[in-house]
């Protein structure tokens, strides 16, 4: 999809950035931390801030892409509002996530690591999030829904409509 | 900046507070009387995400309006049964209530907070036999269990500093820096031979100590919180219920080893974790137990986040190193030890949250104490999520040498639904199948290596009949080709073949060379791969073919999945329940299904292509696949 960065609308996110890469840029490592907070105040990667970052820190763009396209986490594309993240983990494997992550894909009508037309939802099949107990389990932004049914799922996405 | 004197001064204070609900630790207690009773509610991943902190608020709320006084209200870290979450204990009585929704909470605090009188619906299923109600430790699941790494978790508050301290906590830092020099500490560590908790084993005291000899301007101690294992959530429980006793193993290793630097790699996917470990770095540094003159001693450590950002690889030592140094999380080849040669260049010791969260007790019980506990091979404990088809899902720790029939039947009480337990998966990815005829293994590090897994992390799943072990290899390969680095192709290339492999037999094109092929493959893998990634990769194939092969030949030969889980396997059939409606022959796409009004239809399998419109569409259930 095309996307054209807004960069009136994002001055005060633009500004936390530059703020956080002064702050840090003395850190060791610190290309992670600052794509890290990247992603949490866009929501995703967009190219026009990487090729900022690369001019206040000096680090090459190619090796930024490196980085951001090896880590599942990122993203170079906008996620959607909601991020549905389906465990895939071996206890909800069997117990049925791959069932679960089907159900969402058809509800929505968009597959893993798309996003819907109205921006709404997107689908990550995750690994593991470590709530085994509760298998099969999905987390919408950071919440967590456990012993999920085919049939309960749509309830609980319905709460983010 | 604290002292010795004002730790204890701390603890003394806060152990007053705390007096109903230390009985969990001192069992026989349990029932007596107390000064006063504590609700205590399960905070642990599960349970958390049942809207445990509104139940909290409700009791708040119920107990002020009843006016009953000395009743304490706190959500602790992981009480382990996560199956009957949210899980609710009440002490000093030690009753244990199950499944609770906020609507139960007047009727808790009503009956028994008021009358002294049990909810008995609410209890715990397993809480009460024949008739009699039983107190949480003598409850089956809990009864086998020994706790050293969770010690705390499931009694303390895990947001407060006091609470921790008052169990001890920061005393054994308080005990190297003020009565032990460092190769004390490392004659204690290798003593009690802890083995690193990750997986490996490799000998905790050991690896301190090389790092302890090597001379450098700069060392660092690094807990790896990257618990990537599908099935795994040891710890997560840990940081998020007791988070000071990660804090506390590290600075402790910090003096052993002499680093003034720790640095906490944790997964992005544990964001209530992330914000725990947050709270209690900065509790920490506030009351002058990280930072600058640690308890006056001149001793400096502190302790650094660093977030993942979803590579399973990078729970492998270097590659964990490679993104804290900000890069793409790529294995290096190990010339040199990362003790010797870490984190940008200097000795660096990476340990396990769980290794560490051993370190303290070891330091105030001694070496001796820890070595009492487990077998000679392996001391102490192991933490296990259990989880798959077994009845009690959750988290166990239980002595090393403890056999997984008890911690699958007696501890986890076996099998769901009636169904034939078939095989336990061990160590995730890395890790194998065992199945039914090595139920007695004892759980140590050498014998669960000679049966062709691995402890791993403490991941257990348990599968039972209706899986198919076909199934369950393609899946961990198929993880493990997304979670390849891509550095070195035998672990790039060679799970792709063994992956593509696993996919043609479930789908019932395999060959019988596909096995061969298999078994070749997965030495080759093994052998040439340059990480732990890769070099165990093929795993849960090599075990599955082992103790399953006839599961294999099965879906080769006779293209068929004897667990029925394979869908293209699967066939279609009508059977006698059939009324003869004509719905599924009207609604299958191929017109495979044939038969007259008001009588039995049949379908041909030969042209059926397993859609599953026809199951769909019958109204009385008369078609099954198998």
């Amino acid at each position: 999809m095309a996307f054209e960065f807004n960069w009136e609308g994002n001055k005060d996110r633009v500004n936390r950035l530059l703020n956080f890469i002064e702050e840090n840029k003395n850190k060791k490592g610190v290309l992670m931390l600052i794509l890290q907070e990247t992603q949490e105040l866009f929501g995703y990667l967009p190219k026009e801030i990487l090729e900022l970052i690369s001019e206040k820190t000096n680090i090459p763009l190619s090796e930024m892409y490196g980085v951001a396209t090896f880590y599942s986490q990122f993203s170079l594309v906008p996620k959607g509002e909601n991020v549905i993240g389906v465990c895939l983990g071996t206890a909800c494997y069997v117990k049925g996530g791959q069932e679960i992550l089907e159900k969402i894909q058809e509800i929505l009508g968009i597959g893993v690591a798309e996003t819907t037309p109205d921006g709404k939802f997107s689908i990550d099949a995750t690994r593991c999030l470590g709530a085994c107990g509760l298998a099969p389990v999905i987390m919408i932004n950071e919440k967590i829904y456990g012993r999920l049914t085919v049939d309960s799922v749509e309830e609980v996405i319905n709460q983010y409509r | 900046m604290m002292t010795v004197e004002e730790l204890r001064k701390i603890k003394e204070e806060t152990l007053k507070h705390m007096e109903s609900k230390l009985y969990k630790l001192d069992k026989e207690k349990i029932g007596q009387k107390a000064t006063n009773r504590h609700v205590l509610i399960c905070g642990g991943p599960g349970c958390y995400s049942s809207n445990v902190e509104e139940i909290k608020e409700r009791f708040v709320e119920k107990i002020a309006e009843k006016g009953l006084e000395n009743v304490e209200v706190s959500i602790s870290g992981c009480f382990g049964l996560c199956e009957s979450g949210p899980n609710i204990e009440i002490y000093p009585d030690g009753t244990f209530y199950s499944r609770i929704k906020i609507e139960d909470v007047d009727e808790i605090v009503e009956k028994h907070l008021c009358q002294n009188e049990i909810v008995e619906r609410l209890l715990n299923e397993d809480a009460k036999k024949e008739d009699k109600i039983l107190p949480v430790h003598q409850v089956d699941f809990y009864k086998k269990q020994e706790k050293i790494a969770l010690r705390n978790c499931g009694i303390i508050d895990y947001n407060s500093i006091e609470e921790y301290i008052a169990l001890d906590g920061y005393h054994a830092l308080a005990k190297v820096l003020t009565e032990m020099d460092r190769g004390e500490v490392i004659e204690v560590m290798k003593k009690s031979n802890l083995r690193g908790r990750g997986g490996a084993g490799f000998p905790t005291g050991r690896k301190w100590e090389t790092a302890y000899k090597y001379e450098a301007d700069k060392k660092y101690v690094i807990c790896n919180a990257d618990e990537g294992d599908p099935g795994a959530f040891m710890d997560r429980s840990i940081l998020e219920g007791d988070p000071h006793s990660v804090l506390e193993g590290m600075a402790i290793c910090g003096y052993a080893v002499g680093s003034d630097q720790g640095y906490i790699y944790i997964r992005a996917e544990y964001p209530v974790a992330v914000k725990r470990l947050r709270t209690a770095i900065k509790q920490a540094r506030e009351k002058g137990l990280l930072g600058k003159n640690i308890l006056g001693t001149g001793f400096n450590f502190d302790i650094e986040l660093r977030l993942g950002a979803g590579a399973f690889v990078c729970g492998e030592g270097t590659a964990l190193m490679e993104s804290i140094e900000g890069r793409r999380g790529m294995p290096r080849p190990k010339v040199e030890r990362t003790a010797h040669k870490g984190l940008w260049g200097k000795p660096t010791i990476i340990n396990n949250v769980e290794t560490f969260a051993n370190v303290a007790p070891i330091i105030l019980k001694g070496a001796d104490w820890f070595r009492s506990i487990g077998t000679e091979d392996s001391p102490g404990t192991k933490v296990f999520a259990l989880g798959g088809k077994v009845k009690n899902t959750g988290l166990v720790e239980v002595p090393m040498g403890t056999t997984l029939r008890e911690i699958i039947f007696d501890i986890g009480g076996g099998t769901v639904g009636g169904k034939k337990f078939k095989a336990v998966q061990t160590g995730g990815p890395s890790g194998g199948c065992i199945p039914e005829e090595f139920l007695d293994t004892p759980v140590d590090f050498a014998s669960l290596s000679k049966i062709g897994s691995i402890m791993g992390s403490g991941g257990m799943i348990v599968l039972d009949e209706s899986d198919c072990m076909v199934d369950i290899a393609r899946f961990f390969l198929d993880f493990t080709v997304d979670e390849s680095c891509g550095k070195c192709v035998p672990c790039r290339e060679g799970t792709k073949r063994m992956l593509e492999i696993l996919e043609r037999i479930t789908e019932g094109e395999g060959t019988p060379e596909d096995l061969d092929r298999l078994e070749s493959l997965a030495e080759i893998i093994t052998s040439s791969s340059l990480c732990g990634l890769g070099q165990t990769a093929a795993n849960p194939v090599v075990s599955t073919l082992k103790y399953f092969r006839e599961e294999y030949e099965a879906h080769v030969y006779e293209k068929r999945c004897p667990a029925g889980s394979c869908q293209a396997l699967l066939q279609y059939f009508i059977t006698d329940k059939c009324i003869g409606c004509t719905k599924c022959a009207r609604n299958c796409p191929v017109s495979a299904i044939s038969g007259k009004v008001k009588e039995k239809h049949v379908i041909d399998t030969e042209t059926c292509i397993k859609c599953g419109a026809c199951m769909e569409a019958c109204p009385v259930g008369a078609i099954i696949k198998k």
